[in-house]
């Protein structure tokens, strides 16, 4: 493990910087209250606009709150949708790619068209069908962003163990007797992390864009938590001419944040398992 | 060929109907009475409104028998009701159709005009200055939110050019040019994604193809360093790029949905998130419907487009 991150970072530069950016990223999100200079949700109608300066270092928004500690508090929404969507579309992804790459028949008949289906519709699309149903929370976020990642891990798990199946150590397994699902846990889960990884890692970024876009389009996160869509949502374009900076940061923010991952994503293809297309 | 088109033919008709069911069973179990809801976005007070609307949404029969009259009326093209305008859904989607169509196609058209000619040359220039260039340029266009590099788009007009992008819809009839200009810039913002995508697609497709026998065979025999890439390789590289145009078709019409929100372009795309956000069922219901319907049978284009270009693809 130690040997392998060490390689990683020497081998893949590129990659290891995103993943200090993600780490530092994280960092301030954890300590968010810390590190920032202002309580994000205070409005000050005697502060309002103001260009970023020494007492505002980003500036602050048209209700006069201060748009750095904003961003701040606003990473641990994106993250915490984030990381929480993609670690749920990868479990489950997983699961049912390797229940039904593995134990073909029901499951294959009846999963498999239900992702092909699925996988067919546009990521935001379903998302705002989801919200729509279930009402802006950040539960219905989480659920609307995780749901139609499943299917997208579980093509490729399902496909990995689909190969894996066939191998001599496996079929060696079930001639020493093993269990159905002792071969699944020990041969097979080990053996698709790789792809699991990478999807989960490419997920993080996508997880955050649509995110944002959904609390841009005010289906998103609601109030109380500042979320980085949502200081781009739409009442911040009103203001976008007299102070760009309320546009400006919130989206490098986001695009730094999801370009990192993105490094680090495509790093951890290379180095984990370069044929993978993804 | 026409064993292979039957049945992706009858694939997309089950996924369409499969679709349909779990669009209408999501639409259902929002919380809250759905009466109640249009009650309060449509503006009436009258309780015995309630009824009726409930009557009228067929509320008071069996699912099955809800789900196969809606089912029934959109294949006769009955669109339904909006609750909001109190008008057929239909006179009010169809004059936006053309708009999202047409920003569709050209979003498309850019990227596949910078996506291609980019990832070719980032293979061919592969490790040196030019590629790590392109490839900034390509991981930046998958980071940045499109509605936000619309709003920068915007601000830079307004600030360097003094225009302001009209924020009416101006039809092409009226004044060509200021049609066009307004809808260079979201086609843009829209595109870049794609553009980005298919430039990855393009480049990985074509390193893995320049390194085959018959690229080396063209080299060997003296051909032009232009026509191996262009005429031999690109040819066969291009079947994955054709599949992710395919795909990314889908995502567009996402992209769109912010675009035409960010640009005040009124089509189809931020119709739904208005009837979303007015709680306006019946609409959301049949537009999703829509959209699902138009990205399955890009699919089954693509599928077939797929087929047609390489003889070897012969899906059992």
């Amino acid at each position: 493990m130690k040997t392998s991150v060490v390689r990683f970072l020497r081998r893949q530069p590129l990659g290891s910087a995103g993943g200090v950016v993600m780490a530092l990223v994280m960092l301030a999100a954890f300590a968010a209250t810390a590190v920032s200079t202002d309580d994000p949700t205070r409005t000050n109608a005697a502060q309002t606009f103001q260009p970023p300066g020494r007492r505002h270092w980003l500036g602050t928004d048209h209700l006069g709150r201060d748009i750095y500690s904003r961003l701040v508090h606003g990473a641990r929404v994106s993250l915490a949708v984030g990381l929480t969507t993609s670690a749920l579309g990868g479990l489950l992804g997983g699961a049912v790619g390797i229940a039904s790459g593995y134990e073909r028949g029901v499951a294959t008949a009846v999963i498999q068209p239900i992702l092909d289906i699925m996988q067919g519709f546009p990521l935001l699309v379903l998302a705002l069908v989801l919200t729509a149903a279930l009402g802006p929370s950040l539960l219905t976020v989480i659920v609307a962003i995780a749901v139609p990642f499943v299917p997208r891990v579980a093509r490729v798990v399902r496909a990995t163990t689909l190969a894996i199946r066939e191998s001599t150590y496996v079929e060696a397994a079930q001639a020493l007797g093993a269990s159905g699902l002792r071969v699944a846990v020990r041969h097979i889960v080990p053996n698709t992390l790789a792809p699991l990884i990478v999807l989960t890692t490419a997920q993080l970024g996508s997880a955050i864009l649509v995110e944002a876009a959904l609390s841009f389009l005010g289906l998103g996160v609601p109030e109380p938590y500042p979320s980085w869509g949502r200081m781009l949502s739409v009442s911040a374009a009103e203001f976008a001419q007299r102070a760009p900076w309320v546009v400006i940061f919130p989206g490098v923010a986001i695009s730094v944040v999801v370009f990192a991952s993105n490094l680090l994503g495509d790093s951890l293809r290379d180095f984990l398992d370069p044929r993978l297309r993804i | 060929m026409w064993g292979f088109l039957g049945r992706r033919l009858a694939l997309a008709a089950l996924t369409i109907v499969a679709m349909s069911i779990v669009i209408f069973v999501l639409l259902r179990i929002a919380p809250g009475n759905i009466v109640d809801l249009l009650f309060q976005s449509a503006g009436l007070v009258d309780i015995s409104e309630k009824q009726r609307l409930a009557h009228e949404l067929l509320l008071d029969r069996p699912v099955a028998v809800q789900y196969l009259t809606w089912a029934t009326a959109f294949v006769h093209g009955d669109l339904g009701k909006s609750f909001r305008y109190g008008l057929p859904a239909w006179q009010i989607i169809r004059p936006r159709i053309p708009i999202t169509v047409e920003l569709a196609i050209l979003a498309l058209a850019v990227s596949v005009a910078v996506g291609l000619p980019t990832g070719v040359v980032s293979a061919t220039h592969q490790n040196t200055w030019l590629d790590y260039g392109l490839r900034i340029f390509s991981l930046a266009g998958l980071s940045m939110p499109a509605f936000w590099l619309g709003m920068v788009i915007i601000i830079l007009l307004v600030r360097t050019f003094g225009w302001i992008p009209s924020m009416l819809y101006i039809a092409p009839w009226v004044d060509l040019r200021a049609h066009l200009l307004q809808f260079l810039f979201p086609a843009l913002s829209a595109g870049y994604r794609s553009a980005a995508l298919i430039n990855r697609i393009t480049r990985s497709s074509m390193l893995e193809v320049l390194r085959e026998d018959y690229v080396r065979t063209g080299r060997a025999k003296g051909l032009a360093g232009r026509s191996v890439v262009y005429r031999h390789a690109l040819k066969n590289a291009l079947l994955p790029v054709v599949t992710v145009i395919g795909t990314e078709f889908a995502f567009l019409i996402g992209g769109l949905i912010v675009t035409e929100t960010v640009f005040n372009l009124p089509g189809v795309a931020r119709y739904l998130v208005e009837a979303i956000l007015w709680r306006d069922y019946p609409v959301v219901q049949n537009l999703v419907m829509f959209i699902a319907i138009v990205v399955v049978l890009t699919n089954l284009t693509v599928d077939v487009l797929y087929a047609r270009l390489d003889p070897r693809v012969r899906y059992a």
